[in-house]
């Protein structure tokens, strides 16, 4: 095979202001043009989805006085996928003064993306934690408190302070649950008109412009085209392409997807995280991953048999026939590695064999050690309600058998190219939140998904979309411009045609397929022929879903199957795309680990020679090889390091 | 194992709907209750059928989409836990199970399983906040709450909205959903301006979306898979009575 796709130009501006790190996000604050009140009451924004982005954005543009349109696919806009995040939200509140600042909460994340993001970004980023907790206390977020009535904290995910503020083990639904009240108050207000039940299938450009969306109702199967100044895209991430991952059944890529095919680069697609601590697959009807925190690892043990094929229940493995592999590998780290190191521990493990469980894909992370040292009461007090979910869905007690584990995709570090004002390569079309690539590099934090997208919603957006909005009044436009016309007659044929097909597999059926070539070849270890033999697998998938797909039903009702088919097809071509990211990228980095690029003991490797930059890639066509734009990293404050946990 | 279903059919907002009944032959005890109904629903296409239309997404117990009444309880016969969250291994060989939408005025069905609930969104809309603009927020620590009051407010605010509550009240009240909401803000310092106005305008929003009165009988804490208590309803009757009795409420 030549190489799958071609070279153009790089990115030569990100729109990020010069001078001194800590003051650009002032700066630009400061030179972002203003839209005067009398003028934002007559200016409309489309914003798809609702989850802590697209909610808290919609919610603040209305308080703006923009009117606002907002869609979810949910019946609710309470319940998107953001409700489900457990752990915590980071913030650099320094509360505990354990030596926490904006510039660390920058510098870890910078480090912890293995130095593949934009510096000017994260410390924006770092920076607008502070006020994000402010704004949710005042909304009236219940986070966890101490005794004195002050917020409590705890540290997550490796890091060294105490900076992550949580709700329990409900963080994600607590914040949501504020975004979306917030939400409300604007729908009651008449300043949002909320779209409940309604899938976003296309944008709309017009003179190069993005001016509306294609939807569809998806009670009455209505198809609609609908107008704005200006489009936000806050429709989350596409670890869906994998079929099992521990995102909500209904997260898809065909929002941002649609965009990339109407010219908005999509950056480093292939960056995804596999997270260690999810409840292992239990058979083939296995419909999706359940995630166990993280904070598990603080106290469990991870381990399997030394001898490959060692049936025995773990309670009859002696001590001396145990390998605690994490702490011997990482002695330094133990248990506490980075979530890829752990994951892909997991996996090396059961590939010679020793996995536990049935199919030997899972590892023991076991408590006994714990409930010895600490007491049963204790270890209840802490994860009390993680035992609880792990024994309902695996009908095993955690107190008495060492619990199963397995890496699962659980995040998506890829998205839409968005510059420092979170604009994606089409003028007038903004992406936040997951949807979009800015932050995170090459993998991302624990509770830093959160923060990133109330920071994008909150608070960056809203300054930079008035910017925008200022250089209008763009012209009017309507459902009768040929731009709207086609937009809206190519989703219709589109949805006849997979209707038309009446053949004889089930969406499912080849979402999974696709999903096991996905975590085959592109999953926690990717090589150069692996890779290739995906590309083309999944071709010829592709091929065979347009002529033997089956969709029941008309587009006249409430079609579940036809939902499901339509993100499939884009679920294929994103996934071609994928795998053409993770091909040209012959370095290792974060979530993605190129077998060739490894030290002599197993490391990833980074090349920061010929890596350092964000790949964002332009769509030429379905099956067309696309075009790669380089956007290079620079690093003046945080200076590349190799990771290094031994 | 082998089951047998009887599931509700109804094609439309104004269909006619009626129990079909399935049987399934191969149901591991390890599926999901909704894993069990993705089998059959592949049966279905492949047979020509319709498959059957019911609402989910997070399939981990905490978006509230789901929700079926299953052998004539809201979520199923296992206490605090969502369809979703149900297992077959509580089900027999041989078993014949129900299933049944949400049934209450205030939901109507939609297609099958899927029924209507954008009245609580509305319920909501009515005062079911704080009004808290972004960017005008003071600095989180210059209002301690008490641990207790916080963590009260919390077990309230754990409600997923998915309408057990609704469709276990023989009154179809949605009481229990109102009170939670007014018991996590009502509790905060946060929430305390608007703390009677609040209560008021959504008890009004409630009854107008054709949710009927509560009459304590408890069946919705019974269902309600995060919990929440009967008492939430007793602090919004006492909120209640104090804005409507005591001059609280502008009105
Ligand atoms: C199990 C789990 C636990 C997690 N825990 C944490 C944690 O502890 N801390 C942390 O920081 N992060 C965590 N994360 C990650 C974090 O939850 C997500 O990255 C984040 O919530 C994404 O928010 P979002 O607003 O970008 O998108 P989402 O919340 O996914 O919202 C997407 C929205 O877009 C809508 N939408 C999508 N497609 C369309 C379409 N075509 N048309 C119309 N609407 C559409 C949906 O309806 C929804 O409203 C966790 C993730 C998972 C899966
Ligand atoms: S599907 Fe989310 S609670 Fe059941």
């Amino acid at each position: 095979m030549t190489e799958p796709y071609t070279e153009g130009v790089p990115i030569a501006d990100t729109k990020a202001p010069e001078g001194p790190i800590e003051k650009r996000w002032e700066t630009r604050r400061f030179t972002a043009k203003l839209v005067n009140p009398a003028n934002k009451r007559k200016l409309t924004v489309i914003v798809v989805g609702t989850g802590l982005a697209g909610g808290s954005a919609a919610a603040t543009l209305a308080e703006l006085g923009y009117n606002v349109k907002s869609y979810c696919y949910q019946d609710s806009p309470r319940r998107a996928h953001s409700i489900a995040a457990q752990g915590g939200i980071n913030a650099a509140k320094n509360y505990r003064g354990d030596g926490d600042s904006v510039h660390r909460l920058f510098y870890d994340t910078v480090k912890g993306g293995d130095f593949r993001s934009r510096e000017s970004n994260v410390r924006r980023l770092a920076e607008i934690s502070v006020e994000i907790i402010d704004q949710c206390v005042a909304q009236g977020v219940p986070f966890a408190r101490e005794y004195g009535g002050l917020l409590d904290t705890r540290s997550f995910g490796g890091a060294q302070v105490s900076r992550t503020f949580y709700a329990r083990g409900q963080t994600g639904q607590q914040l949501l649950l504020g975004a979306y009240q917030a939400l409300e108050r604007q729908i009651a207000a008449g300043k949002v008109e909320m779209n409940a039940r309604h899938e976003m299938l296309d944008l709309i450009v017009v003179d190069g412009r993005a001016r509306g969306i294609v939807v569809r109702d998806m009670v009455t199967g209505e198809i609609s085209t609908e107008f704005a100044d200006a489009v936000v895209l806050a429709s989350g991430g596409y670890g869906n392409v994998f079929f099992l991952s521990t995102n909500a059944k209904g997260c898809n890529v065909t929002a941002t997807w649609r965009a990339h095919r109407r010219g908005a680069l999509f950056a480093n697609p292939c960056y995804t995280q596999i997270h260690p601590t999810c409840i292992p697959v239990s058979g083939d009807h296995q419909s999706k991953l359940t995630l166990m925190s993280e904070s598990l690892r603080n106290d469990g043990r991870v381990w399997v048999p030394v001898a490959a094929g060692d049936s025995r229940a773990p309670g009859d493995i002696p001590e001396a026939e145990r390998d605690y592999y994490l702490e011997r590998i990482y002695p330094a780290f133990g248990n506490l590695v980075p979530r890829d190191i752990a994951s892909r521990a997991a996996k090396n493990v059961c590939d010679e064999g020793r996995g536990a469980g049935p199919g030997g894909l899972g590892v023991y992370l076991d408590f006994a050690d714990a409930i010895a040292r600490l007491g049963r009461d204790a270890v209840e007090a802490k994860y009390g309600n993680l035992f609880e979910m792990y024994e309902r869905i695996t009908g095993e007690n955690p107190y008495e058998v060492p619990m199963r584990i397995y890496p699962a995709v659980h995040y998506t570090m890829g998205g839409l190219w968005v510059d420092y004002d979170l604009r994606s390569t089409i003028p007038g079309l903004f992406v936040i939140g997951e949807a979009n690539f800015s932050d995170h590099g090459a993998n991302r934090l624990g509770a830093s998904a959160l923060m990133q997208g109330l920071a994008d919603g909150y608070f960056v957006l809203p300054a930079t979309v008035g910017d925008y909005l200022a250089d209008g009044p763009f012209p009017a436009v309507s459902a009768t411009d040929p731009e709207a016309v086609e937009a809206r007659d190519g989703v219709e044929s589109r949805i006849t045609r997979l209707l038309a097909v009446d053949g004889d597999r089930t969406p499912d059926s080849f979402h999974r397929e696709l999903g096991r070539i996905m975590w085959e070849y592109c999953g926690m270890e990717r090589t150069d022929e692996g890779l290739r033999k995906a590309i083309a697998l999944i071709r010829d998938l592709r091929a065979e879903f347009w002529t033997r797909i089956k969709v029941p039903g008309t587009d006249e009702e409430l079609n579940q199957q036809l939902e499901k088919a339509g993100r499939i097809a884009d679920f294929f071509e994103l996934a071609e795309l994928m795998c053409v990211d993770a091909l040209h990228r012959t370095e290792s980095c974060g979530g993605h680990f190129r077998a060739e690029s490894q030290t002599a003991d197993g490391e990833a490797l980074r090349d920061d020679e010929h890596f350092a930059y964000a790949a964002a890639w332009e769509f030429t066509g379905t099956g067309e090889p696309p075009v790669l734009h380089r956007e290079d990293l620079t690093f003046e404050y945080v200076h590349p390091t190799q990771r290094s946990y031994k | 194992m082998k089951l047998t279903l009887r599931i509700w059919r109804q094609k439309g907002r104004d269909g006619k709907g009626r129990m079909v009944t399935y049987t399934l032959d191969d149901v591991s005890p390890d599926m999901s209750f909704l894993e069990m109904l993705d089998v059959l629903n592949e049966r279905l296409i492949l047979s020509g059928e319709e498959p059957v239309a019911f609402d989910h997404d997070c399939r981990e117990g905490i978006c509230g989409m789901c929700g079926m009444v299953i052998n004539g309880v809201a979520h199923g016969p296992e206490r605090a836990t969502t369809t979703c969250q149900l297992h077959m291994r509580h089900f027999s060989d041989g078993d014949t199970i129900d299933i049944e939408p949400w049934r209450s005025a205030a939901f109507p069905v939609i297609k099958d399983l899927v029924v209507d609930r954008s009245a609580f969104d509305s319920i909501i809309q009515a005062g079911g906040f704080i009004t808290a603009p972004t960017g005008a927020a003071p600095e989180a620590h210059a209002t301690p709450v008490p641990k207790p009051d916080a963590d009260a407010a919390f077990e309230a605010a754990t409600c997923i909205g998915c309408g057990a509550c609704v469709a276990a009240c023989p009154n179809g009240s949605g009481m229990l959903f109102t009170a939670a909401k007014i018991t996590h803000l009502g509790l905060l310092p946060q929430g305390q301006p608007e703390r009677y106005s609040r209560v008021v305008d959504m008890i009004d929003a409630h009854d107008e979306a054709g949710f009927g009165g509560c009459t304590n009988i408890g069946e919705c804490t019974a269902v309600c898979p995060k919990g929440i208590p009967l008492e939430t309803i007793s602090h919004l009757n006492r909120d209640y009575l104090s804005a409507t009795a005591g001059g609280k409420h502008p009105e």
